[in-house]
């Protein structure tokens, strides 16, 4: 994988609690081309949002990454202090959180927001990093973005905010954004528009996208490639035709059945029993191997490798040669 | 008629938004109200799912509370089983209160976090005087507590020791334990992970089939109204604007609205498709668009669309309010 | 079956406070610790104040006007009998200090209860039934705090003398105190009860509660009470220091408890009068003792209130 924009290799994120050590996120590793849309789907506490927190350095103390290796274009960016970090952020990696208000701060114009921020990263006179400005919220589908651009953020809608939010995380044409549940605070029609936005945003400029959700549907709509995580580790990773079509892991398996769909008409789920350990107990050996209809003896000592199998990986023991018959 | 157990007639409501009196005598502003609920009408039928689905500003759940009687409707009634909830005396009040619950959103909101599950499940049982007896009403808790698939050991904890769907499990406990014909469910799942909504999904399922249970969903995720609902209603900025059958609305949906919100919503079966792009977004409602209030996003909409409101008529088996739909048009 | 069941039983009071955040905190600072026991000290030495003290100081039988005035043991002239030296009237400071802060502490403990009761109740009714009830409770409380609360006090204390002229002093001042320090502190508790019921009664909880029909008062007291508590701890902990105080300026001021059965304010008047002629121990000791109870309550309720404040956890 020389050609991955993103790389990263057993990252472990740690939080020291008075009751012992919570691995928040074991061994994760994966790669992100350039100009690809890879999905990170998984539960509440699976670990999702925390891997993209620490790609941008943004643990919250007492959290902090206790192994591994992240790198962007080769260059490792997970031991850079913090400064350093910090223009990584600006211009190498651009963020879009579920709140569009917890990027923007209320009390400055739009305008006043993309030009500090295009200003800080590039080498351009106020006028033209307006101009540059208006001709991103233009793109993004903000109407009139001549006049709107000197409104303040409680004067835009919900999904107008999120537009904004990606203006402002394209604005230095970063070669990775990460995208922490962009969509899952706004409605539906809005949601197929801010996809649609995103999607064409990163194919125009050769952005990479880490999307991060717990809807599979965006995540079917939006992505190339998909991880699906389980309490902080990564269960299988492939290309999204495959795993909802053809799932390996047990776990993906039983969350793809989960989902009710549009098109078929089915009286009962699918459903997985039991809930996803809480990061105090994680059972030994697979996370998953409570739950697990497939379960063997192996499983519940053995902690499972992501190895490769039939075009992706997957990090379940029936997949191992030492397999049972 | 018979098979109408709930009966919702020019249901209305509207909500006070103006601004404090001082600042309105000051700044010389008249009152203003958001009508949340509009002109709604539909009924429901024993022992089925009705799913109201709309977006945000629907008015969905201002129609959930009205239903049950958490605010009162500035016009149009409500009958339950023939009764109108707004009229009766407090005698039979509280005989009617018992045979209608409620199943909240957010399961961490819905537990008052200082009570223990168990009292917080009998709380219903006591109050209606459905068992006498501390011993009585232990032992009905703790049989709830299994049907709704957690241990009668469970009852002694507080509600912060359960995760998210084992929270909704206890009320949907508490809903069922004055044995209620009716649950009005306000966006049960969609606090929810996936895997934990199919739990959910499916035992309100089973304790319907179980029960006998008539079901108010309401929900913004087409999918899971898709799964639950036998009859679907499609809300637009508090208006009905299309009501029929769940497998014809998803089939054949009328209202240009409908389309356009099943075609919007991600699903996954629809990787790499290409879609029609949607237009716009909801308008807000203190000042809404004039006659139909779809029309400004509307592809099919013409001059009489903004001067006239349409209402709810038969088109083959749906119900849809649209002229575009009764002239042919589109 | 029976190990099974008995093991997963849940925990008990003392199990749960020793395994929770807030014992977590305690234990973590040192300051907090050394301040919980200086505050459990003086608790202790007021309450058991008739058998530790050296001398009853309100036995007037038992003084001795040759003594008064006396030094602190260590200074020229000091009585191993009286170890923090005596005042004017031959009473022993240490007993004095003992006895008073029995009724400081009394004073604040009832009129913070007081206070809060009174700021509770107003503060739900004001919260949940919103409206006119809302804005008459809210006005009279905004009234109110733009009098100083020293103010209140003496005013109430002057009115209610004026208006009992002729009861027992003795017996009237600890109540007028009570009742005047207690009616200026409860508009705190009204507002900060008010803000959490206007948020807890949004909640599912409650409209689940008012789905059933139950009556507004029992909602307001089984379930919205246990949920807008917190605060109040923390404020009344505050508050405790802000009583003793007031009732120690009264008490200076002459209009508190009479010197007969001194109160550390009290004290301090007394000692006031001799601090130029050279007596200073007189009102230094209660003095430093006030300084000290207050402090320690005063480090109680910063602590109590971060512990509790779930957004700096």
């Amino acid at each position: 994988m020389s050609d991955a924009l993103l790389s990263v290799r057993d990252l472990v994120v740690e939080f020291p609690t008075r009751k012992g050590i919570l691995t928040a996120v074991d061994r994760v590793s994966f790669d992100i081309a350039r100009g690809e849309v890879l999905g990170v789907v998984g539960e509440s506490g699976a670990g999702k949002s925390m891997t993209g927190s620490a790609i941008i350095g943004l643990i919250e103390p007492p959290g902090h990454i206790a192994g591994g290796t992240i790198s962007i274009a080769g260059q490792r960016i997970d031991n850079l202090p913090y400064e350093a970090m910090r223009r990584v952020r600006g211009k190498r990696i651009g963020m879009v959180f579920q709140d569009p208000l917890t990027s923007l701060n209320p009390i400055y114009t739009i305008a006043e927001q993309l030009i500090e921020t295009i200003r800080t990263h590039m080498d351009l006179n106020e006028r033209q990093a307006r101009d540059r400005a208006i001709g991103l919220l233009d793109q993004v589908g903000i109407p009139a973005a001549s006049r709107r651009i000197d409104d303040y953020p409680h004067q835009f809608s919900g999904g107008m905010r999120q537009r904004v939010v990606i203006a402002l995380a394209l604005c230095v044409e970063p070669e990775l954004i990460i995208a922490d549940e962009p969509t899952t605070a706004l409605d539906v029609s809005v949601q197929s528009q801010i996809i649609d936005v995103l999607k064409r945003m990163c194919a125009d400029h050769g952005t990479a996208i880490m999307l991060i959700t717990h809807d599979m549907g965006v995540i079917a709509e939006a992505a190339d490639r998909v991880v699906v995580m389980y309490a902080g580790r990564v269960a299988e990773i492939g290309a999204v035709r495959d795993v909802i079509k053809d799932a390996k892991h047990p776990y993906t398996k039983g969350l793809m059945g989960s989902i009710p769909t549009l098109m078929q008409d089915s009286d009962r789920l699918t459903q997985i029993p039991g809930t996803m350990p809480r990061l105090t107990d994680i059972p030994p050996g697979c996370a998953f191997s409570k739950r697990c209809p497939e379960a063997f003896d192996r499983c519940f000592v053995e902690q499972p490798d992501c190895r490769p199998y039939q075009g992706r990986d997957v990090a379940c023991l029936l997949y191992d040669e030492g397999k049972p018959q | 008629m018979t098979d109408v157990l709930v009966g919702i007639e020019n249901l209305s409501r509207d909500f006070d938004v103006s601004k404090p009196w001082l600042n309105r005598v000051l700044e010389n502003e008249e009152k203003k109200f958001v009508t949340a609920v509009n002109d709604v009408s539909f009924e429901i039928r024993r022992g089925e799912t009705f799913a109201l689905v709309g977006e945000s500003g629907s008015g969905k759940s201002t129609i959930a509370k009205l239903i049950v009687g958490l605010i009162r409707p500035t016009g149009g009634q409500i009958l339950f089983d023939g009764t109108n909830v707004a009229t009766r005396g407090s005698a039979s009040m509280r005989q009617l209160r018992s045979r209608f619950q409620m199943i909240f959103q957010d399961p961490f909101a819905s537990l008052n976090p200082r009570w223990r599950v168990k009292d917080i499940i009998a709380e219903p049982l006591r109050t209606f005087g459905v068992v006498e007896g501390r011993a009585a009403w232990e032992k009905r808790v703790d049989e709830l507590l299994e049907t709704v698939g957690l241990s009668a050991k469970d009852g002694a904890k507080y509600p912060h020791e359960f995760s998210g769907g084992q929270r909704q499990r206890v009320a949907i406990a508490r809903a069922l334990s004055a044995q209620p014909e009716f649950i009005v469910c306000d966006e049960p799942t969609s606090a929810l992970d996936v895997s934990v909504q199919a739990q959910i999904l499916n035992l309100m399922r089973d304790l319907q089939d179980e029960f006998g249970l008539t079901y108010l969903f309401i929900s913004h995720d087409l999918s899971v109204v898709r799964h639950m609902a036998s009859r679907i209603g499609v809300l637009y900025l508090g208006r009905l604007v299309e009501v029929a059958e769940g497998k014809t609305l998803f089939r054949e949906p009328k209202h240009p609205y409908t389309k356009m919100l099943l075609d919007a919503v991600p699903d996954l079966e629809m990787t790499g498709r290409s879609r029609q792009p949607v237009e716009g977004e909801i308008p807000n409602p203190i000042d809404p668009p004039s006659g139909c209030t779809y029309h400004p996003r509307c592809p099919l909409a013409n001059d009489r669309c903004k001067r006239e409101v349409p209402v709810l008529k038969l088109h083959e088996n749906t119900k849809a309010a649209c002229f575009a739909l009764e002239e042919g048009r589109g | 079956m029976t190990m099974d069941s008995e093991r997963l039983k849940p925990p008990g009071l003392w199990a749960r406070v020793f395994d929770s955040d807030i014992w977590y905190s305690f234990t973590r600072s040192k300051v907090i610790m050394a301040a919980a026991i200086v505050t459990l000290l003086i608790f202790l030495g007021a309450l058991f104040a008739p058998l530790i003290a050296p001398h009853d100081p309100f036995d007037m039988a038992s003084l001795y006007l040759m003594d008064s005035l006396t030094p602190p043991m260590w200074e020229e002239g000091g009585n191993p009998v009286y170890p923090l030296g005596t005042d004017d009237q031959g009473r022993d400071i240490l007993s004095a200090i003992l006895y008073g802060s029995r009724i400081s502490l009394a004073v604040g403990f009832a009129s913070v209860a007081f206070a809060a009761i009174l700021g509770i109740s107003l503060g739900l009714l004001a919260g949940y039934m919103g409206g006119r009830v809302d804005s008459i409770i809210m006005r009279i409380a905004d009234v109110q705090l733009t009098f100083p609360s020293i103010l209140i006090a003496l005013l109430i204390d002057g009115s209610v003398r004026s208006v009992f002229g002729g009861i027992d002093r003795e017996q009237s001042a600890f109540y007028v105190l009570v009742f005047s320090i207690g009616l200026s502190f409860w508009v705190q508790y009204a507002r900060t009860v008010r803000s959490s019921t206007l948020v807890e009664k949004d909640k599912e909880y409650v409209q689940a509660a008012r789905l059933i029909g139950l009556h507004p008062l029992r909602i307001m007291a089984s379930h919205v009470l246990p949920n807008v508590m917190g605060p109040v701890l923390v404020i009344a902990t505050i508050n405790l220091a802000l009583a003793i105080i007031t009732e120690a300026t009264l008490s200076f001021l002459g209009v508190g408890i009479p010197s007969t059965q001194p109160s550390l304010g009290t004290l301090i008047r007394i000692g006031n009068d001799f601090l130029f002629s050279g007596e200073w121990w007189i009102a230094a000791f209660p003095g430093a003792a006030l300084a000290i109870l207050v402090l320690a309550v005063n480090l109680l309720g910063d602590w109590l209130r971060d512990a509790l404040n779930p957004r700096l956890r």
